[in-house]
């Protein structure tokens, strides 16, 4: 099953499957009373949601030692800039009915759309860098060291959200959470990579002589 | 047994290519399908879309006030199932969309309020008795959110000084408190820290007397949904909608400015007086313009929420930055 093509299929549709019901209920008129703030608020949460998801896999692969994981990084990454562009999107077309000067002005006055904006900016070079030319044309060191502005964004997007709610602030704050829990096995790897990887299962000797699947 | 060499099995054995090939596909095909309907199943457990809750009961011998039920011009009634499914009641849940679901067993008969405090007839009456102490009258009025969001409501009720006339308030009596019912079994948003429970609110005594305080049992001509405050709840046009305090099983009359939840829970966000006022910031976020449920674009926030003309005297030479 160590098939990475099918695998980027299934994220691929299953990353689009949200979008694809958020257009049908929008479509439908069943997004509730306020549609604008409705498609917002969710396509913030997804993006926060995959760009976390992408902060896992390098933990995951290295916890279970399966190091053909690694492209999902990048493809789950994308999903998180693509949501964070639909968000801005619906900001910048519902909220402010793409008024540039209320937006400049909303930007500087109030601190959660700063940050939020913040983030969103920083996710821009990462998106731009994640195909091979580039990490190429970088270096890996470069390249390595200029996406771990990917947990700087995060963080930014959960105190966002934090920031913006009026009390129940248990979603923001588990992002938060699990942004700690991903930065703590960061630091652990670097101490105590002991227990923090495992080694790649070695390809076992081929016990039946010529013999092929 | 017979262990065939490859030259044993005959041609028509060996599993067709294409038959290989398809029952490959078949089964990514199928794990393509199956993860997406998960995916499907687990996005709607966050964005169910809505119902449409049981009508309530109709209630008769409605008077209206020329001067109140008129309709606004250029501000046309929002649907009311955009009214009953829309709301903010925390106790049971904090996604808007989520109260008139879980509310729909709320059970609000039978249901009594006691009135008391500094006032000279105290008395826990039913709301059956409560609400026949007038007529029931409808008044078309704006709810503007402290989040942004608005609607034009036609609520029923009657003017809260008609309560407060008959248990005659003492002369020392300053300020009115009222409570929202906490009952853990039926809401479930209880058990959670989100707020402190009972949730409570007051109104200075001249606020509360004000003719355009109301107490409200009723919407669009029936009585209240639960979602929306049943059995009985307060209106305040002009302040900030979490001033109207839902489910209330308790007013008291006192000398001293009362508690209220929300400014409790963020005293430099939410003052006592809530007043509707463009030109006060939320600390987070701008009051100047807020959203109409049912229209696109914003409309500008008025100064009182529109209602300046009756009640900017009342607040006759206060600072209203600070006093917010």
């Amino acid at each position: 099953m160590r098939d990475i093509r099918f695998l980027k299929q299934l994220i691929l549709v299953n990353g689009l499957v949200p979008l694809a019901l958020l257009a049908l209920d929008g479509y439908r008129h069943k997004l509730g009373a306020n549609p604008h703030e409705f498609a917002t608020r969710a396509t913030g949460i997804l993006a926060l949601l995959f760009l976390v998801l992408s902060l896992a896999v390098t933990p995951v692969r290295k916890l279970l030692g399966q190091p053909w994981l690694a492209p999902l990084r990048r493809q789950l990454g994308l999903f998180g800039f693509f949501y964070g562009v639909l968000h801005l999107l619906t900001y910048v077309w519902f909220d402010k009915v793409f008024r540039l000067g209320a937006i400049t002005a909303d930007v500087a006055k109030r601190p959660f759309i700063m940050v939020g904006m913040t983030s969103f900016l920083l996710l821009v070079p990462l998106a731009i860098s994640s195909n091979a030319r580039v990490i190429r044309w970088l270096g890996g060191r470069r390249w390595i060291r200029l996406h771990r502005l990917a947990y700087l964004a995060v963080a930014g997007g959960a105190v966002h959200y934090y920031l913006l709610v009026k009390a129940d602030t248990r979603i923001p704050l588990t992002f938060a959470g699990v942004l700690a829990l991903l930065l703590g096995y960061r630091a652990l790897n670097r101490f105590l990579p002991r227990y923090t990887e495992r080694k790649p299962a070695r390809v076992l000797a081929n016990p039946g002589g010529s013999r092929r699947q | 047994m017979l262990i065939k060499r490859p030259e044993d099995i005959k041609g028509s054995e060996i599993t067709d290519e294409k038959a290989y090939f398809s029952r490959r596909q078949f089964l990514r095909g199928a794990t393509l399908v199956t993860t997406a309907l998960g995916t499907a199943w687990l996005y709607r457990q966050f964005s169910a879309p809505s119902g449409v809750s049981k009508a309530g009961e109709k209630i008769v011998g409605v008077v209206a006030p020329a001067q109140t039920q008129a309709p606004l011009p250029g501000e046309p009634l929002t649907s009311l199932q955009d009214i009953t499914h829309y709301n903010n009641f925390y106790e049971f849940s904090t996604d808007k969309r989520e109260v008139a679901p879980r509310a729909r067993h709320f059970v609000t008969s039978p249901w009594t309020v006691e009135v008391g405090g500094l006032a000279h007839k105290p008395r826990t009456f039913d709301f059956d008795d409560l609400r026949r102490l007038s007529p029931p009258e409808e008044r078309i009025y704006r709810h503007r959110c402290v989040e942004g969001w608005s609607m034009v409501i036609p609520w029923i009720g009657f003017p809260l000084s008609r309560l407060l006339d008959e248990v005659q308030p003492m002369g020392n009596a300053k300020f009115v408190a009222f409570e929202t019912l906490a009952d853990p079994k039926q809401m479930p948003n209880i058990r959670s820290s989100v707020l402190e429970w009972p949730y409570v609110e007051g109104l200075r005594l001249d606020e509360a007397r004000h003719p355009l305080t109301l107490l409200a049992f009723g919407l669009y001509g029936e009585t209240l949904p639960p979602q929306n405050g049943a059995p009985l709840r307060l209106v305040v046009p002009w302040k900030y909608g979490y001033k109207g305090i839902k489910s209330i099983i308790r007013i008291h009359l006192v000398e001293t400015m009362p508690r209220t939840t929300w400014n409790r829970s963020a005293p430099g966000e939410y003052g006592f007086y809530s007043n509707v006022n463009p030109n006060v910031d939320h600390p987070r976020w701008s009051q100047r313009t807020e959203q109409r449920i049912g229209e696109s674009g914003l409309r500008d926030t008025l100064m009182f929420n529109g209602y300046a003309d009756q009640v900017a005297g009342l607040y006759a030479g206060m600072d209203l930055k600070a006093n917010y």
